[in-house]
């Protein structure tokens, strides 16, 4: 295209720059995720609401609820890994609360108008969320050892709890994400943290489901959050009771659906 | 580039059964603003969507600077720029953070990304708010940064959709003038509005759209010779209201008035009205605009008036 108009001189458009080493897609990421870890930074509410919960959850059931509660080891021991799950639940889902606000916001629109996959942006949320998730759990666990927890775990125990915990947080922030795309705004995505909240009451994370009532305990038993804490209280705490093939398939398959069905849900709202 | 920069020819979009554009026909030459003018609903931001990619049309063809906007999407988001009616920003980064990641988005080379930046942030008096996060900024700051990020990659053509709603008179003026130095620099913009003084003080051409179809354009003046003057609008005590011609200068309202003062009539109150949006549509179209626009037109043009 010719700028020979008398009219008025386009402005000269910015030199094109090649793309760097990996490609444009690398940095594109790169730079939403650090977009979003600056966002996390930026509210501390959220950091701190998904760390108290969840510590004030354990001190409550190892103090209050434990002595009551008969598992065969140390409640501490018993809880420790649904308290965990629990956390990494709850800090999964308020990515829902990120995307929706993007969703609804102009934002999108301008990245969308951007040499840039907007896909990027939602995976910019979701590494926050797996950052955001470690530095908890992380935390949680250093506090769970100040009230008596003694995991027996050796190096390939606690490598095989972190690795299965993230592809359990990856899963959920995942299924958050397509939450946050339908959802008409950020405070209704804000709801689906608290359905997240609720699922790990009725699993093995606080009690063994063989004490609940029977329609309960069925639900408890086939339900994602079960394997995946009886996998992590075994490996941890020695117990039997491993099921990583369950916990496994349940993350992964969740994860797979939620990633397709989150790239179909923002095409389809993308193009409107 | 010879012809048009934006160009669409019979532009046609519906979402289920609402016809939104019914055969949208709109040419702006490079470095000329183009105001689209029309109430809610009438089509301006569907136009601007479908002309920045956003949007499909359902037929007719859209060009921005040479590109179709179907077929090279690509070519037509490298020259252009949307600054939608809600700012897309982030509202937890600083003003600084935004333009920079915004710089890395655009692929703008990094040390010229941020020296633009800064130019921007000063060009529209946000250098001492930069490092301050957007949730603490006035809405008329908003807007002003959501310009700058717009204007990073110097587009040829700027979409602004809407960029005074919302925002009180203060800021309305500032942002005309960050609009008019835009414009100074040969950037071709297509600009919707409400409001017809805004298209008056930005736009050298109007085009008037309503439900889907566009009933009118010419520049400002032009319109408003269709419309009729302004008049001075004298209401008396007891009832009775008289209105005088006027071409809303002082020296010619001062006339009115003191003609009024000799004829010693008993004025209630008196006013001066301006055509508004209100009277270009109910001359145009025989039906006024959606009631909610006119309330806030009748300000403006009481401001522009006094």
């Amino acid at each position: 295209m010719t700028t020979t108009t008398a009219t008025a001189p386009a402005p000269a458009a910015a030199a094109p720059v090649r793309p760097p080493r990996g490609g444009w897609a690398l940095h594109d990421t790169a730079a939403m995720i650090g977009r979003s870890l600056r966002r996390s930074l930026r509210t501390p509410d959220t950091l701190i609401m998904g760390l108290a919960l969840p510590i004030i959850l354990m001190l409550l059931f190892v103090y209050v609820f434990g002595g009551a509660i008969s598992t065969g080891q140390a409640y501490v021991d018993f809880v420790v890994p649904g308290i965990v799950l629990l956390c990494a639940g709850y800090g999964a889902a308020t990515t829902a609360v990120s995307v929706a606000s993007d969703m609804t916001g102009g934002l999108m629109n301008r990245f969308r108008t951007l040499p840039v996959r907007p896909v990027a942006a939602l995976t910019g949320h979701v590494v926050e969320s797996v950052v955001r998730n470690a530095v908890s759990t992380a935390l949680v666990v250093g506090v769970a050892f100040a009230v008596g927890f003694r995991p027996t775990a050796g190096l390939l125990g606690w490598a095989g709890t972190a690795g299965l915990l993230l592809l359990y947080v990856l899963a959920l922030t995942w299924v958050a994400v397509c939450i946050g795309i339908v959802a008409s705004g950020p405070e209704a995505a804000n709801g689906f943290t608290f359905a997240i909240m609720f699922l790990p009451y009725v699993s093995s994370a606080f009690v063994p489901p063989e004490t609940m009532p029977r329609v309960l305990e069925v639900i408890a038993t086939y339900q994602p959050v079960t394997p995946v804490t009886d996998t992590v209280r075994a490996w941890l705490t020695g117990v039997p009771g491993a099921h990583p093939v369950a916990a496994l398939l349940w993350c992964g398959g969740l994860l797979l659906a939620a990633r397709l069905v989150a790239a179909w849900l923002f095409r389809r709202r993308a193009a409107r | 580039m010879d012809g048009p920069m934006i160009e669409t020819r019979g532009l046609r979009k519906a979402f289920g059964t609402t016809t939104v554009l019914a055969g949208v026909d709109l040419a702006v030459a490079p470095g000329e603003v183009l105001g689209l003018l029309g109430p809610n609903g009438a089509g301006k931001t569907t136009t601007v969507e479908i002309l920045s990619t956003l949007l499909r049309a359902d037929g007719g063809t859209a060009t921005v600077g040479g590109h179709d906007v179907r077929r090279s999407p690509a070519r037509v988001r490298e020259a252009i720029s949307l600054t939608g009616q809600y700012t897309a920003v982030d509202e937890l980064l600083t003003g600084r953070e935004n333009l920079r990641l915004m710089a890395r988005l655009a692929h703008l080379p990094r040390d010229a990304g941020r020296a633009r930046g800064e130019d921007l942030l000063a060009l529209f008096d946000l250098t001492g708010a930069a490092d301050r996060v957007v949730r603490t900024y006035s809405g008329g700051m908003r807007r002003r940064l959501d310009l700058a990020v717009g204007l990073l990659t110097r587009p040829r053509v700027l979409f602004l959709d809407e960029p005074t709603t919302g925002l009180d008179p203060r800021s309305r003026a500032d942002l005309w003038d960050v609009v008019r130095t835009v414009v100074g620099d040969g950037t071709t913009v297509l600009l919707t509005t409400q409001y017809l003084d805004e298209a008056e003080a930005l736009a050298d051409r109007v085009a008037v759209l309503d439900r889907g179809h566009v009933i009118a354009h010419g520049t400002p003046d032009d319109l408003k010779h269709r419309v009729g003057a302004a008049h001075v609008v004298v209401d008396l005590v007891g009832g009775g209201t008289e209105r005088i011609r006027t071409d809303a200068s002082v020296p010619d309202v001062r006339r009115i008035l003191a003609d009024v003062e000799r004829r010693a009539l008993p004025v209630e109150r008196w006013r001066v009205a301006v055509p508004t949006l209100d009277d270009v549509f109910l001359t145009l179209t025989g039906h006024s605009t959606a009631a909610g626009t006119t309330a806030d037109l009748g300000t403006a043009s009481a401001r522009e008036a006094s």
